[in-house]
């Protein structure tokens, strides 16, 4: 009882470090670079896509021994689809200013490679409790990810953490714009690569 | 001239890999090689071209006369999947030569953000082309696709470029693969800011 309770944490706690999404698997490099001008922003992404991910590894673990092998894509991307239009939906109706901020990218949710690539990897081999523990691990892991690259942008380019302005003045600005989320994320990939990853 | 603005505004101002963030997961992946690169990109911007046609016309004759704008997200990368089957399926038989060309991205193309990221920008996002903000027609949406893939191909090819003399440098073992890369992406998006007062 005590190992099946231990193996079911590591399934969440796998996609923390070890198969982090962003710095090891590299996937979903789209939303990470262009949602995180500030860590609220990031945390909200990685929220929302955490959402779209546990309900899709829970469907795709359900009707995947159903689904004949050769429309098995299709079939997981119109499922995925349809969790995006909900979470769409919802937004829109409780956070619109949320939605409105990260706008373009709560559709492109569909074609984010991490969550196609674990209903790929993953959902269609295992039971429903499994993927959704899965995608909860992975989901968290995506957003620990974009927050802290939000929260390192957020200080370096307006000088606040959270809104909570701590340094006058207006920071520089080139870290909320596109060259310093490639940069951030690019030294943050090489102090992960050094300091955290056994090879 | 408005088209000239649009053109301008596509490729420079608005580069969709380095200011937008769209397709970031397959500039990453194939720009090691100059001749791969080159060859996404004119899978790219054939797919986005026809998909953004495809789609308009599906929006403005589909979807908005039944008031079924919610389901734009399904509709939309299902109309994209289909299509780049499509496309697969007539250059394999028209033209050999191009598909063994294109042929192997073309696959990649469905869950590049880019197509899905265009079709729904050019339906729903309002432009300030010429004077006052206005939806985009279908020939400006085509000069939009159009123009927006030319600048994606641009940047593409030339990191391709800086990345084949980068892999013949010595570089720290932490930096080597992506993060390097992703700072020299971070460059190439601070040269890409100069362009930013043009339009």
């Amino acid at each position: 009882m005590e190992d099946l309770e231990m193996s079911k944490w590591s399934l969440v706690t796998k996609g923390f470090i070890k198969d982090n999404p962003t710095f090891v698997l590299v996937l979903g490099m789209c939303p990470t670079l262009a949602t995180t001008t500030s860590a609220m922003n990031g945390l909200e992404m990685g929220l929302a896509t955490l959402f779209v991910l546990v309900l899709s590894n829970i469907a795709i673990s359900l009707i995947a021994p159903v689904v004949p092998d050769k429309v098995h894509i299709p079939v997981y991307i119109v499922v995925i689809a349809t969790f995006v239009t909900v979470l769409q939906l919802l937004m829109q109706a409780f956070v619109p200013s949320v939605y409105a901020t990260l706008g373009l990218f709560i559709p492109l949710i569909v074609v984010n490679c991490i969550v196609l690539g674990r209903a790929e990897a993953y959902a269609n081999s295992h039971n429903a409790l499994d993927s959704a523990l899965d995608g909860l691990g992975i989901g968290i892991g995506f957003t620990m990810s974009l927050t802290v690259i939000g929260i390192i942008r957020e200080i370096l380019g307006s000088g606040s953490v959270f809104g909570w302005k701590f340094i006058p003045g207006d920071g520089i600005l080139a870290f909320v714009m596109a060259p310093g989320a490639f940069m951030v994320l690019g030294y943050l990939m090489v102090l992960f690569n050094k300091y955290l990853r056994h090879s | 001239m408005e088209f000239f603005i649009i053109i301008i505004s596509a490729i420079f101002v608005n580069n969709i890999l380095l200011s937008q963030f769209l397709g970031i997961c397959p500039f990453l992946g194939v720009s090691n090689k100059l001749s791969t690169a080159t060859g996404m990109s004119g899978a790219v911007c054939f797919v986005i071209t026809l998909a953004t046609i495809v789609t308009y016309l599906v929006n403005q004759y589909l979807l908005v006369p039944f008031g079924l704008e919610f389901l734009q997200t399904i509709a939309f990368i299902l109309v994209i999947a289909a299509l780049v089957q499509m496309v697969e399926i007539i250059l394999k038989k028209i033209s050999p030569s191009l598909y063994q060309a294109l042929g192997i991205f073309l696959p990649l193309i469905t869950t590049n953000c880019a197509v899905l990221g265009v079709a729904i920008t050019v339906v729903t996002k309002e432009f300030t082309f010429g004077g006052t903000p206005h939806m985009l027609n279908l020939g400006e949406s085509v000069v939009y696709a159009l123009a927006t893939s030319i600048g994606y191909g641009l940047a593409m090819i030339l990191f391709a470029g800086l990345r084949e003399h980068l892999s013949m440098n010595d570089v720290p073992k932490p930096f080597r693969g992506l993060p390097i890369a992703l700072i020299t992406v971070s460059i190439m998006a601070m040269a890409f800011l100069g362009f930013s007062g043009m339009v």
